[in-house]
């Protein structure tokens, strides 16, 4: 069915209109809705993001019920198992022969156990990883940008100094002196990522210190540390909130990086790149599950988390909101194309 | 109202509240990536002295860029003064570190003149007006609500959009909001800087007439900056009238609006409109030639002597001092060689203006309002 462009125009009219209206009620309501209620509000009519939640979610089940998945199959995440977990040819398993639902690896283990406890660690060191740098870049990138002077240049320089440096070789560095451990693995990844949540939150900061909001505060008597936690923070709650999204997934592939190449947290504890690592000498690519099903999971989990963060800045951001308000729209407008229009400016 | 008290009258109580003697303000201009040198300085503020007896209302005025916003901040200490002193009943201010200010600021505040960029967009109304409550450790929890609920109520808010955002509020509002979060530690001085100019003009005489009720209530002193001459001559008491960085007349304001002295206070008053047609037609209009010269390097001597339709050779040479003129009541003062006498005709270069400007026009009629800017 194809519509006149006059049909169209007063579609988006119509659901203007309801916004405005919707828009009408919240004013009434005494309480103000904050502008990240705002955001969540904008955010649940995202499909996109219930998309990736549920992604998310899906891997965050798989790492709380990992014990219970290694209880119920009755196979261990860590011992090598060469009678049950290989056939009779000594060969391991593929997905769903020998009750092994996917599979096993050169050693007999079962590889959705391993899958689950990996899911642990990477969700671990990517959420505990990306808090760590972004609580460091924030309150570093504050300062840097509220006192300016000998701290700016001291702190900017630093961002940049970390933002060029060759994290891999200093992480392999750190871990050959320290031994690969994972508290080392989640300090070398926030380490290596606060720069750039603080060079954003500086230069964020020093625009927003030139508001007059900020003299107001001056003027009734804040002193600094109220005038960058109280009133500047708060503004910078969107873009941090996006990049905190967004740096997960980098976080995650970070820490599975370091554990393919052996640097990271390290056997025996079973983490999707040392999956990737172990599986891939002995078997290759004949033995196609050692490395797709660790990949998948990696894939959900990054999927996941970018698609959210896309949609998280989608909903924080006013400039893409218009966009996005037409995208929801005319999804909604759409069912009633039919109607008559005087029948739908009647209704609200 | 039984919290909103009268301020303890402290014992320097009868000299005048604010004394600003000879403020100076520089505003360095660096250049450079590592080894910033100044190459030169904005002199935004060059040597202002100024009197603000208790309970009347100062008004301030001058064109953008003639330095009054910036001796708004000098006299709250937004800003650190490049010299000169700020005694705020009977306190030097001037060199205090932001610690020892504090307890003063509790007495002197200021509303601001944007009321959109001067409230803190992502926080709640009643955090705002409440904060300086909160800083001063006045007052907490279900207390603290109280207080603000009734500032809201004084200045003509509902309180119980207590839990609103700005965004939430029209200009007129917000500016209500700014007035209350002044008003929260029961100042006796504020300092309004251009407190109506973002506003329409109906919802400034709302605001007006609130700052005028408030002074009547709470006993409050006002140092009142606008560039609306019709206003400044509402409000005021007394007014000085700044041109780059410099009082060029002050008096009261019955006096410098009925027989202004300086060649610049009779420009300005001339600029200003006249809502009696036939008045306005038979008023005559000093139009004066050119911009406001940069602060970074101004004139020598008066300061006004490049536009001055009175200026001689003198002007640029000597600066005028701010003194009584011979016949003046004590009070009014102006920093003039030549000053205008009652009933004397400022020509000046307004014809020759005009003249071009008229010719400009008929040239290229698309191009005449530019010319005219």
């Amino acid at each position: 069915m194809s519509l006149s462009p006059f049909e169209v125009s007063s579609q988006t009219f119509v659901a203007e209109e309801e916004q405005s209206l919707e828009a009408l009620d919240a004013s009434r309501a005494i309480e103000g809705r904050s502008p990240l209620r705002l955001a969540m509000a904008r955010l649940r009519t995202d499909r996109m993001a219930w998309i990736a939640a549920a992604m998310i979610v899906l891997m965050a089940l798989l790492a709380i019920v990992a014990p219970l998945v290694s209880t119920l199959t009755g196979h261990s995440p860590y011992n090598p198992d060469l009678v049950n977990g290989t056939n009779s040819f000594g060969q391991p398993y593929g997905p769903g022969e020998g009750g092994f639902i996917l599979g096993t690896d050169n050693v007999g283990r079962d590889i959705l156990v391993r899958v689950a406890y990996g899911a642990r660690i990477s969700l671990l060191v990517g959420v505990l990883a990306t808090l760590l740098a972004t609580v460091g870049g924030t309150v570093l990138g504050l300062v840097s940008g509220y006192f300016g002077g000998w701290i700016d240049a001291l702190l900017a320089r630093l961002m940049d100094a970390v933002l060029s440096f060759p994290y891999v070789l200093a992480a392999i560095v750190l871990a050959a002196v320290f031994g690969g451990s994972l508290p080392l693995t989640i300090g070398v990844i926030a380490f290596f990522s606060w720069a750039a949540i603080g060079r954003i939150v500086r230069g964020q900061t020093l625009s927003q210190k030139e508001k007059e909001y900020v003299e107001a505060a001056r003027s009734i008597g804040a002193g600094s540390f109220r005038i960058m936690f109280v009133d500047i923070l708060p503004n910078l709650v969107a873009p941090v909130i996006v990049l905190g999204t967004l740096l997960v997934p980098v976080a995650i592939v970070f820490e599975a990086t370091l554990d393919y190449l052996g640097v990271g947290v390290g056997p025996p504890t079973p983490t999707w790149g040392n999956m990737l690592a172990d599986d891939q000498g002995s078997a290759g690519f004949a033995a196609w599950w050692f490395w797709v099903i660790p990949s998948i999971a990696l894939l959900i989990t990054t999927l996941g988390f970018n698609l959210l963060g896309d949609s998280v800045r989608d909903a924080l951001d006013p400039r893409t909101e218009r966009l996005f308000a037409t995208r929801r729209k005319s999804a909604v407008a759409g069912p009633a194309a039919g109607e008559p229009i005087s029948g739908e400016v009647a209704a609200p | 109202m039984a919290d909103l008290a009268p301020p303890p009258i402290s014992p320097a109580a009868s000299g005048p509240l604010l004394q600003v003697e000879n403020v100076v303000k520089h505003f360095p201009i660096k250049r450079g990536i590592f080894f910033k040198r100044q190459i030169g300085k904005v002199q935004a503020v060059e040597g202002v002295s100024l009197e603000v007896r208790r309970g009347e209302t100062v008004g301030l005025v001058g064109e953008t860029g003639c330095g009054k916003s910036t001796l708004a901040r000098c006299i709250t200490r937004l800003h650190p003064l490049t010299s000169g002193r700020v005694v705020f009943d009977g306190v030097d201010i001037s060199r205090l570190s932001a610690g020892q200010l504090r307890p003063h600021r509790r007495r002197m505040q200021m509303i601001f003149q944007d009321p959109f960029g001067s409230l803190n967009p992502r926080r709640r109304v009643g955090s705002i007006i409440g904060d300086p409550l909160a800083i001063h450790g006045i007052a907490d929890g279900a207390e603290r609500k109280r207080r603000v609920q009734e500032l809201m109520e004084v200045v003509g808010l509902n309180p119980e959009h207590y839990n609103r955002f700005p965004s939430e509020f029209s200009g007129g509002q917000r500016q209500r909001i700014g007035v209350a979060r002044a008003l929260a530690l029961r100042p006796s001085l504020i300092v309004c800087d251009e407190p109506v100019s973002a506003l329409d003009v109906s919802v400034q005489a709302q605001i007006i007439n609130l700052l005028e009720d408030l002074q009547g209530e709470f006993a409050l002193t006002y140092v009142f900056i606008a560039h609306d001459l019709a206003v400044v001559e509402h409000v005021s008491d007394r007014v000085a009238v700044m041109y780059l960085g410099k009082i060029v007349e002050m008096a009261d304001t019955a006096e410098l609006f009925g027989s202004p002295h300086h060649p610049y206070t009779v420009a300005l008053l001339s600029a200003s409109m006249v809502a009696d047609p036939e008045k306005a037609r038979s008023s005559q209009r000093v139009v004066l030639h050119g911009d406001v010269p940069s602060p970074i390097n101004p004139p020598s001597g008066c300061r006004f002597h490049t536009r001055c339709p009175k200026a001689q050779p003198l002007c640029s040479v000597e600066e005028p001092p701010l003194t009584v003129q011979a016949g003046d009541p004590p009070g009014h003062l102006t920093a003039c060689h030549f000053p205008v006498a009652p009933g004397e005709r400022l020509v000046g270069a307004a014809p020759e203006i005009k003249a071009a400007v008229a010719g400009f026009a008929a040239a290229s009629p698309a191009m005449g309002e530019e010319g005219k800017g």
